[in-house]
């Protein structure tokens, strides 16, 4: 239990963006009190990409949730910026899994959804940039039912990247995709996180994902979920997956989560 | 029920030959249905039953005297009132009902309470409230139709995803802008279903209103055809033309399903909500 003493590891200065102070969440469901986040305390800096890695139903989404705004803790508190969140926030976008992207609206009408704001001009631009960015062009008119899941997931990103948010909430967004377009996804992930530099938290139950993508991987326990552990990832893009390095960092969070990496 | 008539995985070559024919059932389906009502008149004879020459000659006099065209555009006219006043009241107080849940659960007694009520019962009360005249026949269709719809929008709002609504609150969405730019894009497929429905109650509606309440119509005329002489070519007549135009409306309405901007909400996009 020296989760608060590692709970703000990780190396490198820089400024904080985004702090979590004792954020606990208790819901209260049909058979009782469901005690599903003990007192979380976290540090993320600007342009870190940090992943929180867990076992499904350790509540994951609920901390999403809450840094996002979308739900209010039972106690402690988010600040972004110094600023207490009180709400959802057009600065930082959630991305979910692809069910996100309305289907009402072409690729094009997605990616603009967030833009009402701009001049017709500056929209154009904008939304041509991020077509460009996700390599959907060609399909700007066409609905997402017609898209395959990779290509939803990757207009997700667009229209959360179109809207220029400083802070990308991303909830298992490859969690539906199979594992060869999951893993070109995740180098996208990587060239846009390279490129435009957002603060970006990731939330998966996947080892190899997390030291694959993140500068530090929070790992958390079963619900209730608490931090167990902090790990700084310090190889440097692209990472090669057969490294000693990683290797060694991955099968850390193995031993440290307890399942044997043995089939 | 559409899904499956689809979804069934018919090989390819196979399906071409049947195409055609497939189209030709409900061609089919209309000639038996002449046959057989030919053969029912013939055995019954003229007087119990006019068969479908007789029934001809009436829709052929009735255009003659001009009755035809103004007997349908008044029970039309009627039908687009009412029909109207309800879309322009049942859908916003649906879409409003639907995302508020305290409103919500006031109101819905009384919502189920007025569901079973048949219509027509409201004759009556029209009629001492709006005299007998086309306000009456309005109300009833208003009556019919809006309340349906309401439950049917309600239901749809109530079914949109809550990763919608979230995302639209993300990108700085006042509820407002959210009921419009989310809520009502994402109910509008289930809504033209219900628009449909309505729209089939509503002219189910009209013919019965017109039977009490007013003097011109095919609801009127049927009854008026009836009592001033027994000429049950002529009330056949009226149901034949009350069954096509019927038909027409509701094929406009199929229409509007296959709009790009509605697809995602029939068939194809079924397994994306
Ligand atoms: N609105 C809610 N009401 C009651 N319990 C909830 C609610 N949302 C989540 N939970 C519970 O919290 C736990 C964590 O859920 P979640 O955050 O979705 O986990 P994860 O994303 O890690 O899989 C689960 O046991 C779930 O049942
Ligand atoms: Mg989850």
């Amino acid at each position: 239990m020296n989760r608060t003493a590692r709970g703000d590891g990780g190396g490198g200065g820089g400024e904080v963006k985004l702090a979590l102070r004792g954020v606990s969440m208790v819901f209260q469901g049909d058979a009782g009190r469901v005690p599903t986040l003990d007192a979380i305390d976290l540090e993320v800096r600007r342009g870190e990409l940090v992943c929180i890695l867990g076992p499904s139903g350790c509540g994951k989404s609920t901390l999403l949730n809450i840094v996002a705004g979308f739900i209010a803790p039972t106690s402690g508190e988010v600040r972004i910026d110094g600023e207490p969140v009180r709400g959802p926030d057009p600065r930082r976008i959630f991305v979910f899994q692809e069910r996100g992207v309305f289907p009402w609206l072409t690729v094009e009408g997605n990616i603009g959804f967030g833009l009402g704001g701009l001049p017709g001009a500056e929209r154009r631009a904008r939304i041509d940039r991020y077509v460009e960015l996700v390599g959907l062009r060609d399909f700007e008119h066409t609905y997402p039912h017609e898209l395959s899941g990779g290509m939803k997931q990757r207009l997700e990103v667009a229209r959360a990247l179109a809207v220029e948010p400083d802070v990308l909430y991303l909830d298992e967004p490859f969690g539906a995709l199979d594992s060869i377009t999951r893993l070109t996804m995740r180098v996208e992930l990587l060239r846009i996180w390279e490129a435009e530099r957002k603060t970006i938290l990731f939330v998966t139950h996947d080892i190899e994902e997390s030291v694959q993508l993140a500068d530090r991987v929070v790992v958390l326990s079963a619900r209730p979920a608490r931090i167990t552990r902090i790990v700084e990832i310090d190889i440097p893009h692209p990472r090669d997956l057969s490294s000693p390095r990683y290797l060694e960092l991955r099968d850390g969070i193995f031993e440290e989560i307890g399942v044997a990496h043995r089939i | 029920m559409k899904a499956f008539r689809r979804g069934g995985v018919t090989e390819s070559p196979r399906r071409s030959v049947i195409a055609p024919l497939r189209r030709m059932l409900p061609l089919t389906g209309v000639s038996a249905l002449l046959l057989g009502w030919s053969l029912a008149a013939h055995l019954a004879g003229a007087h119990t039953l006019p068969g479908p020459g007789k029934v001809a000659r009436a829709i052929v006099e009735l255009t003659e005297r001009g009755l035809l065209l103004r007997f349908a555009v008044a029970s039309l006219f009627r039908v687009t009132w009412g029909y109207l006043l309800a879309v322009a009241v049942a859908v916003p107080l649906g879409l409003c009902l639907g995302l508020l849940q305290r409103a919500e659960r006031t109101l819905n007694p009384l919502l189920q309470i007025l569901r079973p009520i048949s219509p027509l019962a409201w004759i009556p009360l029209a009629i001492l409230w709006f005299g007998v005249g086309d306000l009456s026949a309005i109300f009833i269709i208003f009556i019919a139709s809006a309340l349906p719809l309401t439950v049917t929008t309600i239901n749809a709002v109530h079914l949109v995803p809550r990763v919608h609504l979230d995302a639209g609150r993300n990108f700085g969405l006042g509820p407002l802008a959210l009921v419009r730019r989310v809520v009502y894009p994402a109910v509008l497929p289930q809504l033209i279903g219900g628009l449909r429905l309505a729209l089939g109650i509503a002219w189910l509606v009209v013919v019965a209103a017109e039977m009490i309440a007013v003097n011109s119509g095919l609801g009127f005329l049927i009854i008026d055809a009836r009592n001033a002489g027994d000429r049950y070519d002529l009330v056949v007549a009226g149901m034949v033309l009350i069954g096509l135009i019927g038909l027409v409306l509701d094929a406009g309405m199929r229409r509007l399903e296959r709009l790009p901007s509605l697809r995602w909400g029939f068939g194809a996009a079924r397994a994306a909500r």
